[in-house]
């Protein structure tokens, strides 16, 4: 245990990429899937007709989907076999990237649509006798469900940094450009280096903790 | 709060797009696919940085098994291979899937077991009678079950054995060579390990031993195989070239044969 905190704390660089690189690859997939999980959310939440009901279903069914079975189908997306191969996005930063944001995006959607949902009805009610346009309703709503955007950004930021499956699967686990803090526990695990795990393991928790914190803070000034 | 959100954002995305173009463009990186013993033994990465200084190449070392590999390099993901299972290479150079092929150096495989043997291997005279008293007495076998080079070879011992290996005794693990051998460890087991891994784990597995070895049968032979151009155009041709001709030339044979664990030479040139 010592000797993982030494690790960490000697600033070994290798250790600080893997580091630096689960950050950035899972807040990019978070930032992205944002963009379009909030508005789907949204708009699952709205009204209550029978395929909305129904998309809603599926979004939840999908935001349940074991990581390995949403790398598996991107896997076959970006395979140079596959339709999308020729952008050449496996085992590279932008293959995680893409799968985690696949990863995030229901998770998203159906945080969102919760937290829509739970807004009174007379608020959209209030809107649309007001006249609001679908547009400013929807600025309107985004507004007002504040705290669930930012729940479901940090809820989905902690689904694809610790995840293990898609990060493999596409990113391949190459040293100094896919390896993330995950794959590389997973790594040194199986090599049987429980120390070095151990050190990352306590950073994943640490990062959990702050943004966590912080989250918390956000949404009580929110 | 808003924008200061969309500030870190900002600053994450111009961080991965000022310092990855590099990375994103392909043709100074070379996609290696190989097996988890070359990577796990730490040859690669006792031999890849002076490739990569010496030639300016930047080598992507994706570590599965010989199987795995040779799979990703038909479906055109690495530009070369290095594994070590010579029927699947056949195979896939008979498929038309490589440009050439290379042999690359060797190392063999040891039978590792508890130090008490329970089956009673050590004074075997063949592993295929090694494998056989295994069977015979039940003892626990791990193996690795993922079609990579190491189980290749098992399955080959296991046939010529004439015994089909099945039963609660026969643990099919599914994971890396140094995996198994800790699991091997640690379930007081019996199973079959390239001498490169055990070598590096040893320290791990206190309670393991080499009980059978210096069968010809066991030899470890490791090829390199560039991935056809014809097969798929997108593969890094020049870049493959140089990292066959480094393992094949005189600073690559240089570097694996002084590659050493705890004093001991771990893999020897082909002749």
């Amino acid at each position: 245990m010592a000797h993982a905190f030494g690790l960490l704390f000697s600033g070994d660089p290798e250790t600080w990429g893997i580091i630096g690189r689960s950050l950035i690859f899972s807040g990019l997939a978070t930032f992205f899937s944002l963009i379009p999980g909030i508005p789907l959310g949204i708009f699952m939440a709205w009204k209550g007709s029978k395929p909305r009901r129904a998309l809603a279903t599926f979004i939840h069914a999908i935001s349940a989907l074991p990581t390995v079975v949403i790398g598996l189908f991107i896997y076959s997306l970006i395979s140079r076999s596959g339709p999308l191969g020729g952008a050449g996005f496996l085992y590279a930063p932008a293959g995680v990237v893409i799968g985690q944001f696949f990863l995030a995006t229901p998770l998203v959607a159906s945080v969102t649509y919760a937290g829509v949902s739970r807004l009174d009805t007379r608020f959209k009610e209030t809107l649309v006798t007001l006249g609001a346009s679908p547009w400013l309703e929807f600025c309107a709503t985004m507004r007002e469900a504040k705290t669930t955007m930012l729940t479901s950004a940090v809820l989905s930021f902690g689904r694809v940094i610790g995840e293990v499956g898609v990060s493999t699967m596409l990113g391949g686990n190459i040293r100094g450009f896919t390896r993330t803090m995950t794959t590389a526990i997973a790594l040194d695990a199986a090599k049987g280096e429980f120390e070095q795990a151990l050190s990352l393991g306590l950073v994943l928790l640490i990062i959990s903790v702050v943004i966590n914190t912080a989250a918390n803070r956000l949404a009580d000034h929110a | 709060m808003k924008s200061r959100i969309s500030i870190i954002f900002m600053i994450a995305a111009g961080l991965v797009l000022g310092t990855v173009p590099s990375a994103w463009s392909q043709n100074q990186r070379i996609k290696l696919a190989t097996t988890t013993s070359t990577e796990q033994s730490g040859l690669l990465a006792w031999m890849l940085p002076v490739f990569e200084k010496q030639s300016g190449y930047k080598v992507d070392v994706i570590a599965v098994g010989t199987g795995a590999s040779l799979k990703i390099a038909e479906n055109g993901d690495c530009d070369i291979v290095l594994v070590h299972a010579r029927s699947l290479e056949d195979a896939f150079m008979a498929a038309g899937y490589g440009s050439e092929r290379r042999d690359v150096m060797y190392n063999d495989f040891i039978v590792l077991g508890p130090e008490n043997d329970p089956a009673g291997i050590r004074n075997a005279g063949s592993a295929i009678e090694a494998f056989s008293r295994i069977a015979g007495k039940k003892a626990v076998f791990v193996s690795r079950g993922d079609n990579s080079g190491t189980h290749v070879k098992e399955k080959e011992v296991w046939q010529a054995a004439k015994i089909i290996p099945a039963g609660s005794w026969y643990k099919e693990a599914g994971q890396g060579m140094a995996q198994v051998i800790l699991m091997a460890g640690q379930m007081g087991s019996y199973t079959l390990a390239d001498r490169a891994t055990w070598l590096a784990v040893k320290k791990q597995s206190p309670d393991l031993a080499i009980l059978f070895e210096k069968d010809p049968v066991l030899l470890n032979p490791y090829g390199i195989i560039t991935v056809s151009p014809e097969k798929w155009p997108s593969v890094n041709v020049a870049g493959a070239k140089a990292l066959m001709d480094f393992f094949t030339g005189p600073t690559g044979k240089g570097l694996i044969e002084s590659y050493k664990i705890g004093g001991e030479q771990c893999f020897f040139l082909s002749i």
